[in-house]
């Protein structure tokens, strides 16, 4: 029996790769152990070794060869011994990596076609850019290098530390390329030390400098959240005003995908919690990169909760030199009349995909990306309701004591009289993140959920 | 007195600096008494000798932080009493405008550092500190103190760990006073010489009389010198004690009476001072009254100042949260 040789993952986000190098030829006999090919993604880089033993029939995919899909065949092998026959078309029964379908590439959302680009939605008001802008279309991860790139340019006392940040290029290769401009004062590789490398960002901050710390995730930062709050967030007030700590605090928050429980945790609401700090948590590449600059130039302590999924996508991005989201403004990326649907981070993909489909049902939903938590615009929210009357709130965090939570006590305070429905939630379910695929798409909110909101508020 | 001889005017600036320490915390703790000063209140009385002669052995722009028992610190620095004493009164006229509290006052001026509550949270930012010296390479040092208690803490040795790897200029000074609240060294630490904390890291440490400011001074000395020189961090254990409980309220159960006389009969680091100026005919008793006398009226100043000075204005409830970003 021939053996297929599939397309490995490298991540449980990868969807797709570049097979940069092949390290065999047809005819190589190999065995296992050996290397032979090489796999690129915008992430990483990984050699392919073999799994099983025999010698190469055909290699299907051209050395070079971009959007290899995850599990696709991309050479034959056949056993010693074997008769050299053309293979019948098999399905893999041995491979690198099993070829069970690829992990749900985006646990959070339902399959669908795989965009390249992420359009910008059509943005009816509160647009931020100036009319003539151009764009271009940049990744998250991209933008996001920029917003650092540009700040350190700008300022010799802004510098980036934290766990692979420099020579291995940012373990999400967020960082990629600013060892190489910065050099290695400016760009530190530290040890595995979150608790220890926070309080030192403080201190560096209380001592004139702008750092910007990365957490490789943000559920590493559970272990330096002492010095977060204790430190970086209440010094202001407990020194009477004297001493600010310009610091930027960023990394991955929320579920990747198939990581589990002590990997998978949302961390909005427990910073939102906190005065001293403000935090931000963009979903829109444009977002990203106006955002961080922002937070690199303010005065005070400023979390970045990014978003391990989003890093890949990409989205329009102003081409101009100094692009900057201001901190504490929500936007209102799509009007409508029937039902507001507000979100942050990742899971503004999702009411984007729900307000699709309620909009073939004729139900008009406006669309607030909050981008900003502390300080939350309310003010955005409540000027919504009182056109649309009805509210869901959706995020990937757990739904006791969440952003949803205060958003809703906050519109029941100041807007109850323009509720024509309760007020719905939709969360990520109140339960540690389970491993198996099914179960971690339960766990997840989903466009069902947001549309079995709706029509709830909406007594449809 | 061991260490080398030090000119008479620099010992009469020490005796001056640590009875002033002494002085302070006495009327601290009466003040706490009255009910004048709130919350937690941890008096530097017996440790004066540590400060003083480690501050003798930096140059302005250098920086100091500390933890919580940090008053000492604080006037040592040049902070001004009056503003220290109305912090601990909770008052408008502290330094912290009294949002802070005995264990949280800083002075940019003075570059006093803090003033930090969390046993340990100080040594990163200490670090953190001088790896803004290294950074801007100003060859400024930072004094980064903390107890036998917080030389327990998993941070403490998270950046012996970098300090080491980047060379930073910092010394660590461990004040061994014995005991962490109620628990000593010998019922808390594997290594009870704390000196060697650093030897995987290859920190350098030395063990120092901490009662003896002139000892204290000739370690701080080397260290400075070893710091400013680029050979990265250092650590300085200060043998000392704490005459008084670990806060004001105390159970005194863990150590005997007879143990805390010893070390004031034998070892208190301003007797021994006075005695040294005296036997060897450096100042007179009328030198160090005339000294005693500044002192009481500096002090009766502060605590009058803390108690007259009004409490902060409600509006300052909801200002210094976050600064105004430009």
């Amino acid at each position: 029996m021939p053996t297929d040789i599939l397309m490995p993952a490298l991540s449980p986000t990868m969807e797709e790769g570049k097979l940069a190098k092949w390290h065999i030829k047809q005819g190589d006999r190999i065995k296992s152990g050996d290397v032979i090919a090489e796999i690129e993604t915008d992430k990483a880089t990984m050699e392919v070794e073999a799994v099983d033993e025999g010698t190469v029939t055909d290699i299907l995919v051209d050395e070079g060869a971009e959007g290899v899909k995850v599990n696709a065949v991309i050479a034959r092998l056949k056993g010693d011994g074997e008769a050299e026959a053309p293979a019948p078309k098999v399905n893999g029964t041995s491979a690198p990596l099993p070829p069970q379908p690829a992990p749900a590439p985006i646990a959070a959302e339902p399959p669908r076609p795989a965009p390249v680009v992420h359009q910008a939605p059509p943005v009816t008001t509160q647009d931020e850019s100036a009319p003539g802008t151009e764009f271009v279309t940049q990744t998250v991860r991209e933008a996001l290098r920029d917003a650092m790139a540009e700040e350190m340019r700008r300022d010799g006392t802004v510098f980036l530390m934290g766990e692979e940040v420099g020579q291995y290029q940012g373990a999400y290769k967020v960082s990629q390329g600013l060892l190489d401009e910065f050099g290695p004062n400016r760009v530190i590789d530290t040890p595995i030390t979150e608790h220890g490398f926070a309080g030192l960002g403080v201190g560096a901050a209380f001592g004139g400098l702008k750092p910007i710390v990365e957490f490789m995730t943000w559920n590493f930062a559970m272990q330096a959240i002492d010095q977060i709050i204790n430190s970086a967030a209440k010094t202001l007030y407990m020194s009477g005003g004297q001493m600010g700590c310009p610091i930027v605090f960023r990394g991955p928050n929320g579920a990747a995908a198939r990581v589990a429980a002590q990997h998978s945790q949302n961390f909005s609401a427990w910073y939102a919690h906190i005065p001293g700090l403000k935090v931000v948590a963009p979903y829109f590449a444009a977002d990203a990169k106006g955002l961080l600059k922002s937070a690199i130039r303010d005065p005070n302590p400023v979390l970045v909760l990014e978003n391990e999924i989003c890093y890949g996508r990409s989205f329009p991005v102003p081409k101009t030199d100094d692009h900057i989201v201001p901190i504490g403004k929500a936007r209102v990326i799509r009007a409508g009349r029937h039902v507001t649907l507000v979100s942050f981070s990742i899971t503004v993909g999702l009411i984007l995909q729900a307000a699709d489909e309620l909009a073939k049902a004729g139900v008009e939903a406006e669309l607030i990306d909050l981008r900003s938590l502390r300080p939350l615009d309310t003010e955005t929210i409540i000027a919504s309701v009182q056109k649309t009357n009805r509210l869901v709130i959706v995020e990937e965090g757990w739904p006791i004591c969440g952003i949803g939570a205060e958003i809703s006590a906050q519109v029941m305070e100041r807007a109850f009289d323009w509720l024509d429905a309760p007020v719905l939630r939709v969360t990520g379910k109140d339960v540690p993140m389970p491993y198996a695929a099914n179960l971690e798409k339960l766990a997840l909110p989903s466009v069902t959920d947001i549309l079995d909101a709706v029509k709830k508020v909406t007594y449809a | 007195m061991s260490p080398p001889a030090a000119s008479r005017e620099v010992m009469l600036t020490y005796y001056r600096e640590m009875l002033l320490i002494r002085r302070f915390e006495e009327r601290a703790g009466q003040l706490y008494g009255m009910g004048f000063i709130g919350g937690f209140c941890h008096l530097y009385i017996g440790q004066e000798a540590v400060v003083v002669g480690m501050q003798a052995a930096i140059e302005p722009g250098d920086q100091v932080i500390t933890a919580y028992r940090d008053h000492g610190h604080m006037l040592a620095c040049g902070m001004d009493p009056a503003g220290v004493m109305a912090e601990l009164t909770g008052r408008s006229g502290g330094l912290s405008k009294g949002k802070g509290g005995s264990m949280h006052m800083f002075s940019r001026e003075k570059n006093f550092f803090g003033g930090h509550g969390i046993v340990g949270a100080q040594v990163p930012i200490g670090t953190g500190l001088a790896f803004a010296n290294r950074y801007r390479n100003n060859n400024r040092v930072c004094l980064t103190y903390f107890g036998d208690g917080a030389a327990n803490q998993g941070q403490v040795y998270e950046s012996f760990n970098m300090a080491a790897l980047w060379k930073l200029p910092v010394i660590y000074i461990i004040e061994n006073n014995q005991y962490a609240m109620g628990t000593s060294v010998e019922r808390s630490s594997s290594e009870r010489h704390l000196y060697r904390r650093g030897l995987s890291f290859n920190i350098p440490g030395e063990e120092v009389d901490g009662m003896d400011v002139l000892a204290v001074r000739a370690a701080g000395d080397k260290a400075v010198s070893w710091c400013r020189s680029g050979n990265g961090p250092i650590i300085l254990e200060m043998k000392t004690y704490r005459y008084r409980g670990h806060s004001m309220s105390d159970p005194a159960k863990y150590r005997t009476r007879e143990e805390v006389d010893q070390v004031r009969e034998h070892r208190d680091p301003i007797e021994n001072l006075k005695a040294h100026l005296l036997n060897g005919g450096l100042a007179t008793e009328d030198d160090l009254k005339t000294i005693d006398k500044d002192i009481r009226a500096i002090v009766t100043h502060a605590a009058e100042f803390a108690q007259s000075s009004p409490e902060p204005d409600s509006s300052e409830l909801w200002t210094d949260i976050l600064k105004d970003a430009s």
